[in-house]
This record gives C-alpha cells, sequence and structure tokens, in this order.
C-alpha cells in the first residue's frame, strides 16, 4: 500500500528535484544583463502606468476633501483621516461590510459544497452522463456574467417569469407577481443562485481534475479495509487535495467578496439598493452616485486591504507549489 | 542564477497536466466507476443484495447528473427560447416553453433598428477594443514571459510576485481613481482609454499562464539548435516559438473572453452612448425596455453570449489548469 503512494506523484507536492545542469548553460542564460530588463519594459510600463498610478492617486484622494466642488476645479485640502473616521464611524459602512462578508461565506460554502459533491458524482457516472453534465456545466460557466444576470432576472421576473409559473404550478400556491426582488433576503437569494450557477462549473472541474490523479491503489485499499465513502473522501481523497481546495477556496473567496455585476445589475432590475448594496457597489454610489469622492477612496482603499490580506494566503500557496 | 532553469517533464502544448479527460483518467475513474465486484473475481460471488443496491445508486446517480444538466442548461435554452419568439406571446400567463409562433424579429429589431438600440456601434466597439486588448496583451505578456523565463536577474521573482498580488487588485475599488486619471488624459470615451486599461488588467494573468507554458519548452532545444549554428534569437523563433503557438492562442482567447464580458470599467470608461461597449448597451437597453420587450433584451442577451460560448468550449480544457496555477500540477 505504501508503495502505491510513492510510485505515484501526489498532485501539489514539490517537483522534484531539477536536472543538474552544467556551469555554461548557466552563465549563458545569466549573460545579456540589458536584454530581460528590455523585454520588461513594455508589460511593466503599462502596469505601473494603469495601476499603480491609479492606485496612488485612490490613497491621496482618500485623504482628501474631495467632493463635486473639487470636481469642478476647486483646491482640493487634505484632512488626514477624515475619511476614514467618517467611513469607519458610519453604521452604513459596517452594514455594508457584514454584508459583503456574510454573502460571499454563504456563496463560498455554497459552491465548494455543490462543486465537490458534482466532481464526486463526475467519478461515478458512465461516459454519456459524464459529457451532459460537463456540457451543461460548461455553459453556465460560459455565459457572460451580466448575461446571466438578465437571463435570471427574466426567469424571476415578477408577472411573467418562469419561476413565479412553476412555484404556482408545483405548490398550488399563487405566486404570479411575487416580486423577489424587492425583500433584501430573497434579492440575495437570487443573487446567489446566480453567482453560484456560474461558480461550481469552475470548481467541480478543478476538483473533478484532481480526483483523476488519486492513485486508485489507495482507494481501493482503503475501501477492503472498511472505510466507507464519508472517510474515503474524509481520509484519503481529502488530503491528496487538500492544496487545490485551498486555492480554490481562497479564489472563491476572492471572487466573491468584489461581486459587482451580479449585485448592480440586479438593483437595476429591481432591488432596493441602500439595503442590498456590497463593497463595490457602495464604493460606486459612494464615489460616483453621491460624489463623495474623498469617502469613496477611503473605502477602495480599506476594500484594497482586505483583498490584499486574503490573497496573502493565496501567494504564499501558489509559491509553496510552484518555483517561480 | 540561484536556480537553474528547470526542465518540466510536461509537453509543451500541454504544460499542465488536467485537462477534463486526462490520461489519468481512465484509471482512476474506472477505480470509482466500476464496482470492485465487476473487476474482483473474489467478490463476484457475492449475495445479489449489494449488486441490487449498486444498480439502484448507479440509477439515482444518473438522475441526479441529468437534474443538474437541466439546472446549468435551463437559463441558457429559456434565453434563446424567449429570443425567438414575438413579444406578446412570451407575455402569457403559462409560458411556452418551446418557440409557438418562431421568429426572428427580435434579432431583427437588435440588430437593425438603431434608433431602439445602438446594438451595431455597440459591437463595433467591443470588437475594436477586445482585439487590440488580446494583441497587445499577448505582445507584452509574450516578451514579459521570456525575460521571466529564460533569463536569471535581480528582481525577477519580485516581478513575478508583484504579478500575483497585482491580479488580486479589485477593480471595483479602482473604478473612481482610473476614471479620474484617464480623464486627465482625455481617455474617457475612446478606445485607446478602455483598450489601456483592459491591457492592464489582463496583463498580469496572461504572463502568469504564458510564463507557464514557455516554461514547459526544455531550454535544451533552443541550446540544441545553436550548438547546429543558430543565433539564439533564431533558435528561439525557429524552434521554441512553433511549440508555443497553442499556449498563446489559449491565452489569447481566454483573455478575449475577459475583455468581452468586462462590464465595471467600461461602465465606468465609456458612459457616452456613442462608446458603449456589448455590456454596457446590453444594460442601457435592459433597463429602458424594462419590462416591455423582454424577448429584445433575450436576443441582445444571446447575441452577445455567442462569441463567448463559441471561444469557451475550445479553450476551455486549457484554461482550467491555467486558472489553477501552481495547484494542479501533476
Amino acid at each position: 500500500m505504501s508503495s502505491a503512494t510513492s510510485t505515484r506523484e501526489r498532485p501539489g507536492t514539490v517537483p522534484p528535484p531539477a536536472a543538474p545542469q552544467s556551469a555554461p548553460k548557466r552563465r549563458m542564460l545569466a549573460r545579456k544583463g540589458l536584454a530581460p530588463a528590455l523585454l520588461l519594459v513594455p508589460a511593466a510600463a503599462i502596469l505601473i502606468v494603469v495601476i499603480g498610478w491609479p492606485l496612488v492617486q485612490l490613497v491621496i484622494v482618500s485623504f482628501q476633501q474631495y467632493g463635486r466642488a473639487q470636481v469642478f476645479g476647486q483646491p482640493a485640502p487634505f484632512i488626514g483621516f477624515g475619511n476614514y473616521v467618517r467611513v469607519l464611524g458610519d453604521p452604513q459602512f459596517w452594514q455594508v461590510l457584514v454584508r459583503s462578508f456574510l454573502f460571499c461565506i454563504v456563496n463560498v460554502v455554497v459552491t465548494m459544497s455543490l462543486g465537490t459533491l458534482i466532481a464526486l458524482l463526475m467519478t461515478r457516472l458512465n461516459k454519456f452522463f459524464r459529457t451532459l453534465i460537463s456540457v451543461g456545466l460548461l455553459l453556465a460557466w460560459a455565459m457572460p456574467a451580466l448575461t446571466a444576470v438578465i437571463v435570471w432576472g427574466w426567469l424571476f421576473d415578477t408577472q411573467f417569469g418562469v419561476v413565479n409559473y412553476v412555484l404556482t404550478q408545483v405548490t398550488g400556491i399563487n405566486f404570479i407577481g411575487h416580486s423577489w426582488l424587492i425583500n433584501p433576503i430573497s434579492f440575495f437569494a437570487v443573487a446567489a443562485i446566480i453567482i453560484v450557477w456560474q461558480s461550481v462549473p469552475f470548481v467541480a472541474f478543478t476538483i473533478y481534475a484532481g480526483l483523476t490523479q488519486v492513485p486508485d491503489e489507495v482507494l481501493e485499499a482503503a475501501q477492503l479495509d472498511g472505510a466507507g465513502a464519508v472517510q474515503r473522501f474524509r481520509l484519503v481523497i481529502f488530503p491528496y487535495l487538500k492544496s487545490i481546495f485551498v486555492v480554490v477556496t481562497i479564489l472563491q473567496i476572492i471572487w466573491d467578496l468584489r461581486v459587482f455585476t451580479q449585485v448592480f445589475a440586479l438593483q437595476g432590475i429591481g432591488g432596493i439598493r441602500e439595503q442590498t448594496s456590497t463593497l463595490g457597489v457602495y464604493i460606486y454610489q459612494t464615489s460616483l452616485g453621491t460624489g463623495d469622492y474623498g469617502a469613496g477612496g477611503a473605502i477602495a482603499v480599506i476594500m484594497v486591504i482586505i483583498m490584499m490580506a486574503i490573497s496573502i494566503f493565496y501567494v504564499r500557496q501558489v509559491i509553496k507549489e510552484e518555483e517561480l | 542564477m540561484s536556480t537553474p532553469t528547470r526542465t518540466q517533464p510536461d509537453s509543451p502544448t500541454q504544460p499542465h497536466e488536467t485537462s477534463v479527460e486526462s490520461k489519468a483518467l481512465t484509471s482512476a475513474v474506472s477505480a470509482m466507476i466500476v464496482p470492485p465486484s465487476a473487476r474482483n473475481g473474489v467478490r463476484r460471488y457475492q449475495v445479489s443484495g449489494p449488486r441490487v443496491k449498486r444498480r439502484v445508486t448507479n440509477i439515482i446517480f444518473s438522475a441526479v447528473a441529468a437534474v443538474i444538466f437541466l439546472c446549468s442548461v435551463f437559463p441558457v435554452y429559456w434565453m434563446i427560447n424567449t429570443s425567438l419568439q414575438p413579444n406578446n406571446e412570451i407575455r402569457t400567463p403559462v409560458p411556452n416553453f418551446f418557440p409557438k409562433d418562431f421568429t426572428l424579429g427580435n434579432y431583427v429589431t437588435v440588430l437593425f433598428e438603431p434608433s431602439r438600440s445602438p446594438f451595431l456601434p455597440a459591437l463595433m466597439n467591443s470588437l475594436a477594443v477586445t482585439l487590440l486588448t488580446v494583441v497587445i496583451a499577448l505582445v507584452f505578456a509574450f516578451l514579459a514571459s521570456l525575460a521571466v523565463t529564460r533569463f536569471r536577474f535581480k528582481g525577477r521573482k519580485a516581478f513575478i510576485l508583484s504579478i500575483l498580488i497585482i491580479q488580486m487588485i479589485p477593480a471595483e475599488a479602482m473604478i473612481v481613481s482610473t476614471y479620474r486619471v484617464l480623464d486627465s488624459w482625455s481617455l474617457l470615451n475612446t478606445i485607446a482609454g478602455l483598450t489601456l486599461v483592459y491591457v492592464a488588467t489582463v496583463l498580469p494573468f496572461t504572463i502568469w499562464t504564458l510564463r507557464g507554458f514557455v516554461n514547459g519548452v526544455p531550454v535544451e532545444l533552443e541550446e540544441a539548435a545553436m550548438i547546429d549554428g543558430l543565433s539564439r534569437t533564431g533558435a528561439f523563433w525557429k524552434i521554441t516559438f512553433p511549440l508555443l503557438a497553442p499556449g498563446l492562442v489559449a491565452t489569447g482567447v481566454f483573455g478575449f473572453i475577459q475583455a468581452w464580458n468586462e462590464f465595471v470599467l467600461a461602465l465606468v470608461v465609456m458612459s457616452r452612448p456613442a462608446s458603449q461597449t456589448l455590456p454596457v448597451w446590453l444594460r442601457t437597453f435592459q433597463q429602458a425596455n424594462g419590462t416591455t420587450d423582454w424577448a429584445a433584451i433575450m436576443a441582445g442577451s444571446t447575441l452577445m453570449a455567442i462569441p463567448v460560448v463559441v471561444f469557451f468550449l475550445i479553450v476551455q480544457g486549457r484554461m482550467t489548469s491555467g486558472l489553477m496555477s501552481g495547484a494542479v500540477k501533476g
């Protein structure tokens, strides 16, 4: 049993040591000191100009009093941490923050569980059903986010939506005319359905790809030793795929925390802004909606910091897996 | 200099061996699909109980798979179904699950009635921005990926790390400052402005993915060619570049999809009606027609989704692994 484990490479473990290279080869790689710099210049220039510079501007604005008047040319006075104090003292900001995190957690948990279950299911299906499910998932995955929101908005339409029709037929209760987007809870339920519908395929495919690399000898041995399905998953499959689970989960957290399109477009179809905004949408509204660019900048800086903090885990994991 | 370039065992066209139908699949999956009793002679003579149970489980699994398929596909089907019916037909108490009065009228409305929906200008904008983005990003990312894979220099790791980190900066947080910076350069509502922003958005991912593809081509190939008399540049173009073509195509298509679908930045940067891209157009169109013309909205949605779906199906396998970066390296 142990020999079976050692003969196959565990996915995501440290790669085998590189083949020893001779000294002249390395020297050849290291020569030409100017070439790499020249090759990097275009990409680096674009990143510095289009991401670096606005980022600096963002930080500067967050320390300024910057409203509509400043947009029209008034000088913007520096007010230190004034914007931050104002934002952090605003109960609405905390509501938005808590709402964003709760929404994110629900999405991530549902997406990861469904994705894992579907991946496990795919390993048990025959070729026909596996292809069928792959095609379905691919279609959902490929839909542009905005198109998806609008289509789902139509499915959940108050008057002529097919969801209300089917629910009326199935439950016998009259759902025609029921608005799903007015109530914040059901608004987020709809948003979550859209997000999960589009995120599950990535999770399912990735975990399925990982599952195919779990050596079958080990699973078979575990089964012979009497391990049930749950035990096999917990004790054999999960340890093998741990690094995949970690990276996918972190990516999902990052993607779901910065969700914008789904919430923004659903609000446009019919939701109450004040009760349904998440971080990204809140920044948009504070800055472009109310014209309070200072506060919007402060919130944006806070969001960037949160994202950076989370992505440290991602970067660390990637570095661990891959030789830079 | 510290770490010599590693030659990866993977074949150049498939640096990440995780496509859905990978080689490992057959053996590993069969272990899970085919119950031990079918393979194991000893077990075959068990009482029939577990066998029946297993068949029932298989039927249940297939049924669940069918349900999942329906759930995934239904919204897409409904979009197309709605788009093929006249507007009065979809506003009935009982929805038509198949297009009853089949019509292409909604597509005609969307495409050729510019007063109601400037679809074609938006399509042109989207195409221009997307194609420019892909070309520029590919060239720049290609050069950068060469620098970080074929050379060892100070700051190399720092560059790769910052690529990973920049990728995580949320565009949603940057919209306002991006808007103001573009405004100060008079690039708002211009193809050039949005392209510039998109190139920067797509670059980190593109560099990271291409780096993986270039790493998959052993330097030894180039060196062998150099020993045979080619120059370093010549060796690269004649030997390595052709091997990279599939990777370039896949990465380019992914960049295309990203730029084609992007909504937040386009919403802020291209606010003027004449300079809208397709996502912004679709949202304006939806808001203007709201609950009155869902059929036309669905036709517009379908038109916008088609190129993405087609491209996506082409590169899907390769990109699943690319997105995962290091995690699932075989």
